[in-house]
């Protein structure tokens, strides 16, 4: 069942509050809720949460045939799914829009924009690559699953690190993690996705990381994936209200400090579980 | 204290036997009522009165399961015929008959547009049937409270939190109404409607019932205390 659009008192209230630059849950208009990032017993194993928003996204590696037109390059697919668990207002069964607009954004986010570097995943040129698949579920839906699965899984793709090989001649040893440390991979940078949302009424102005009524009401989004060199991997807004070009800018240079806050707190956090956590090693 | 899990058999007996939410008499054909069987439909904490006549389990589910006589806030989310299809978080829509308000007659029924709010009484639930609503005493015909909601705004918490609102001896509605004037109805629904003068109140209301709501914070009165004289009001 669609999930019936918010009732007349609600959006008059919230209309309202955003025209005084008021928001539901106390924060600024440019303020992103904080995400907590939980890492699981495996490598590339994540949960990421902001307010009650939360999303896991995991990854593993396997060894596979690269592809006959690419023979150096590593393989990366990226799943995603948005179950009943998140809301009771998604479905089992056909992809709603919101998945499809999740996994194109993903695959933009991560694998288009040359994140990691996939040649780095070739064992053995047209004999043996690593397919890395990421699986990405959210777990429960309070507004802008987009930023929070994004952020999930580069941290994954961060975090995560694939088993060290030897290759002798034509054959492809594997060490175990306990026999030689694995090795994490290739990243060449870490593109962060931020949202925005704009509202109806012009003067209203947008508002960062919205909050699912929030999100329901707006008039259109905006998504800028960037990374914290300031280089725009992604800038994705799909109709919705007109936007002035100096506005575009605004925000993405509010985008760019939003990007520099989040890089820091996740390499801190991968510092922290890095150091707490036991690989072993002879 | 126990806790059960759906199916499980509860040591329910009595001879004025009242069943609460959460559990099911199984209907055992020619056999005596008194000797059924009695099994819990969800998962929670069993909870019995002081002469044992009156059993009932308490968890904190997400979704609301309607039963008769309970006050829920729903959405309007369209007409059928004579009434109204009404959102009230279950797993069917309910129905709200044009005829089942105060004063109501077939010329002069109320006007309820598509996303008002109502605050209504469930006066049908059924396994098999979809929930019904209405908005007076059918006794006395009179509104007693029940009715549209206009303005304010209206909010999800969990519904154990709802039920906790509803108890006379809960701290919270209590402090927030010595700090400025509110109103508010709540429905056991998990659905929690306030109305106040300045914006800012509401959002504090919002804000507080969700870090009591034991789903999230759950603060207790002297953090509450704490976290109000932090917020701008």
């Amino acid at each position: 069942m669609r999930p019936p659009s918010p009732s007349i008192p609600e959006k008059k209230f919230i209309y309202d509050a955003l025209n005084q630059s008021l928001r539901l849950d106390g924060r600024d208009m440019l303020d992103l809720r904080t995400p907590t990032i939980t890492f699981g017993p495996e490598l590339g194993w994540v949960e990421c949460a902001m307010g009650k928003t939360r999303v896991l996204a995991q990854l593993d590696a396997k060894m596979v045939k690269p592809l006959p037109e690419r023979p150096f390059e590593g393989i990366i697919t990226i799943h995603s799914e948005i179950s009943p668990m998140a809301s009771p207002d998604y479905e089992p069964g056909r992809p709603s829009e919101e998945e499809v607009t999740l996994t194109r954004m993903l695959d933009k986010v991560l694998r288009r924009s040359d994140a990691i570097d996939k040649e780095s995943l070739c064992i053995l040129a047209g004999q043996r690559v690593w397919q890395l698949r990421l699986t990405v579920h959210v777990l429960a839906d309070a507004g802008n699953i987009l930023d929070c699965s994004c952020l999930a899984s580069i941290v994954a793709f961060k975090h995560f690190r694939k088993p060290e090989v030897e290759v002798i001649g034509d054959e492809v040893i594997v060490h175990s993690p306990s026999e030689r440390a694995p090795i994490s991979l290739a990243i060449h940078h870490a593109p962060f996705c931020v949202t925005f949302a704009f509202f109806p009424d012009a003067l209203t102005r947008p508002v960062v990381d919205p909050s699912l009524i929030e999100q329901r009401l707006s008039a259109g989004l905006m998504s800028i994936a960037m990374n914290a060199q300031r280089e725009i991997c992604v800038l994705h807004k799909a109709g919705g209200v007109p936007t002035a070009s100096e506005e575009v800018l605004r925000l993405i240079n509010v985008a760019s400090i939003l990007v520099k806050d989040l890089d820091k707190l996740v390499e801190a956090r991968l510092r922290e579980d890095w150091e707490g956590r036991k690989v072993e090693v002879r | 204290m126990s806790i059960v899990l759906p199916g499980e058999y509860v040591p329910a007996q009595h001879v004025n036997l009242k069943l609460g939410p959460g559990l099911l008499q199984l209907s055992s054909g020619t056999q005596q009522a008194k000797s059924a069987p009695v099994i819990s439909t969800r998962s929670g904490i069993l909870n019995h009165s002081a002469n044992k006549s009156k059993w009932w389990v308490e968890g904190n589910s997400r979704r609301y399961v309607p039963a008769s006589q309970e006050s829920v806030i729903g959405v309007v989310t369209g007409r059928s015929g004579e009434g109204w299809r009404v959102d009230i978080g279950s797993a069917h829509p309910a129905s709200l008959d044009g005829l089942a308000f105060e004063g109501a007659t077939k010329r002069n029924k109320p006007s309820l547009k598509v996303g008002s709010l109502v605050y209504a009484r469930v006066s049908l639930a059924h396994k098999d049937m979809e929930p019904e609503l209405e908005c007076f005493d059918a006794q006395t015909h009179k509104a007693e409270g029940f009715g549209e909601l206009k303005d304010g705004f209206v909010f999800q918490c969990s519904l154990q939190m709802s039920r906790l609102l509803l108890d006379p001896k809960h701290f919270l509605l209590p402090l927030l109404g010595s700090r400025f004037p509110l109103e508010a109805a709540v429905g056991v629904n998990g659905k929690v409607w306030v109305s106040t003068k300045e914006t800012k109140h509401t959002i504090a209301i919002v804000r507080c019932i969700e870090v009591v709501d034991p789903d999230g914070g759950g603060m207790d009165e002297v953090d509450v205390k704490k976290f109000l004289s932090k917020l701008d009001i």
